[in-house]
């Protein structure tokens, strides 16, 4: 009970946080409340599977485009329908077509697909529509952002946590440990790996959707910046992609110290990136969560 | 009428013939070696049966159904469970839940109290029930190959197919992993075993099928075949007195 308690007078303490901060503050709410969603999505699908997709920002980017595109003929409700609909299709037929890729192709794969769209995108504005460049003006405020977005992290962490206790979630573990056990025990691995995929592809592209009015400016280079997807990454491996609250716990931290280093060192920030980035993957293989245990179990041993 | 029926299974890899135009069958509770020297197609065999690869040729059925052309995990729903010649476990999980998968994604399609009961009483089975909670990546080499076997239990299988499962053991475990097998002999399950300890063929299989460059050479009782002149030639070449 108390497992439930807990997260959920932290999501009502959250929803009030607005009415105690500045618009300044607001706007790192509203950047790590995203971060937590994407994190989250992120491993709904990866962190069990081990297939690391660096497709993320093709989502976002694409429920962004959504917005900019049809936020002039479309009821917001009705764009958002959209956005979601299309990122299911989209993760849809990729996973169809590049789910049995394994390993570092799958990786390559993702990477790929998310330059891939940003092209067309931007091949199509420049040939077709003539104009790269989109402005999104909607009479939206930034706590109603920062509400939908809270409402799509906790809804995301909410699945994940059906999805542990599913066949859903046991099927994607299996398939992380050994995906030929996994089919010789009964494992549709098709099925099971397309399913998590889309749920994870459309929570990225509702998160893409929400928060590009944020951006007011939108274009491919924006929207679709790969720097996205590896924070994401980090953020989740940081915090232990296969848990509960990891991506959660990774992803606040580590955006905050990405504000304050863009803010304070804009030129060099990248480089103190890439160390952090060697620092977990080298540290925290496992994410924070994991490490606890391990320092726990070995002081449980030497008392 | 037969369990277990393989008709004219061929699989070719390029040139080779790893499977040539092999055919038996078993009859349901039946227990059959499946013997032969290294690279003669016994593993591959194996894997058309279980749907790990499709076979080039020729039909596989198990009680009427026909397998050959389904996906590996409807080819387990059917019934079908194996263990694997390099052992298969799933390191990161514990002992009672790589047990609980296939009885949760098995034919039978257990969930809670009943996929528990299943994973218990097939890890008993094994004798590993008191380490049901240890993880499965720090298990020694025979404990992995008795919850392989647990695993392939739990999936409450009608045939069993095992792949070199007594390899590697020592003698006491030896002793233990025959009479493992005869156990589930008894209690009726079909099973087709890759098998190279002689000892334990004749102790557990009255009748054994053997081959030899992807072809069948022998179909027949243990003490026969164990003496046949084209079998043994296939396992000790031809004399050169002769």
């Amino acid at each position: 009970m108390t497992k439930l308690i807990i997260p959920l007078l932290a999501l009502v303490a959250l929803a009030f946080a607005p009415n105690f901060v500045s618009a300044y503050g607001l706007g790192l709410l509203i950047g790590a409340a995203t971060y937590v969603t994407l994190a989250s999505a992120w491993a709904l699908f990866s962190g069990h599977t081990h297939y690391v997709s660096l497709a993320t920002v093709a989502f976002y980017g694409t429920g962004a485009y959504c917005m900019a595109v049809l936020n002039e003929a479309l009821p917001y409700w009705a764009v958002l329908l959209c956005a979601g609909g299309i990122g299911a299709t989209m993760a849809a037929l990729v996973g169809l077509s590049t789910l049995r890729l394994q390993g570092v192709y799958f990786v390559i794969f993702s990477f790929g697909l998310a330059e891939l769209v940003r092209q067309l995108i931007t091949w199509y504005e420049v040939n077709v529509t003539g104009t790269l460049g989109r402005y999104i003006f909607l009479d939206i405020s930034a706590r109603d952002i920062y509400w939908q977005m809270l409402a799509l992290g906790a809804a995301t962490i909410a699945l994940t946590a059906w999805i542990h206790r599913s066949r859903l979630g046991m099927a994607l573990r299996v398939i992380g440990d050994d995906e030929a056990v996994a089919a010789h025990s009964g494992i549709n691995l098709a099925r099971v790996k397309l399913i998590a995929f889309v749920l994870s592809a459309v929570i990225l592209t509702l998160a893409g959707a929400i928060t590009s009015p944020r951006y007011v400016y939108v274009e491919p280079a924006i929207v679709f910046n790969p720097t996205v997807s590896f924070l994401t990454v980090i953020m989740a491996l940081l915090g232990g992609a296969n848990r509960l609250w990891g991506p959660a716990l990774g992803a606040v931290p580590l955006f905050l110290v990405f504000e304050w280093l863009s803010t304070n060192f804009p030129d060099s920030y990248p480089i103190f990136m890439g160390l952090l980035f060697i620092g977990v993957v080298f540290l925290l293989p496992d994410g924070i969560l994991a490490g606890i245990e391990k320092l726990r179990a070995r002081r449980k041993v030497q008392s | 009428m037969s369990f277990l029926a393989i008709e004219h299974a061929v699989k070719q890899f390029g040139g080779l013939r790893a499977v040539d135009d092999v055919s038996f069958s078993l009859k349901r509770g039946e227990i059959v070696g499946l013997l032969g020297p290294n690279g003669s197609g016994k593993t591959t065999l194996i894997n058309l049966i279980s749907g790990a690869l499709p076979a080039s040729a020729g039909t596989i059925t198990l009680n009427g159904q026909q397998l050959t052309g389904l996906r590996r995990d409807k080819i387990a729903r059917c019934g079908v469970a194996r263990t694997f010649q390099l052992v298969r476990i799933l390191p990161s999980l514990t002992l009672i839940e790589n047990v609980k998968i296939p009885a949760v994604f098995g034919h039978k399609a257990h969930w809670g109290a009943a996929a528990e009961r299943v994973a218990k009483d097939a890890l008993a089975m094994v004798g590993l029930s008191e380490r049901a909670t240890m993880s499965a990546g720090d298990l020694t080499y025979i404990d992995q190959k008795r919850l392989e076997l647990a695993r392939a239990l739990a999936a409450e299988p009608e045939l069993l197919l095992l792949d070199e499962w007594l390899a590697g053991l020592n003698p006491t475990e030896l002793e233990e992993g025959i009479k493992l097998i005869s156990e589930l002999r008894d209690s009726g399950l079909t099973i087709l075993m890759v098998e190279h300890i002689i000892d334990a063929v004749r102790a557990l299989c009255p009748r054994v099928v053997v081959m030899n460059s992807g072809k069948l050479i022998a179909d027949e009782q243990t003490d026969k075949a164990l003496t046949d002149p084209a079998v043994v030639t296939a396992y000790l070449g031809e004399d050169v007195d002769a």
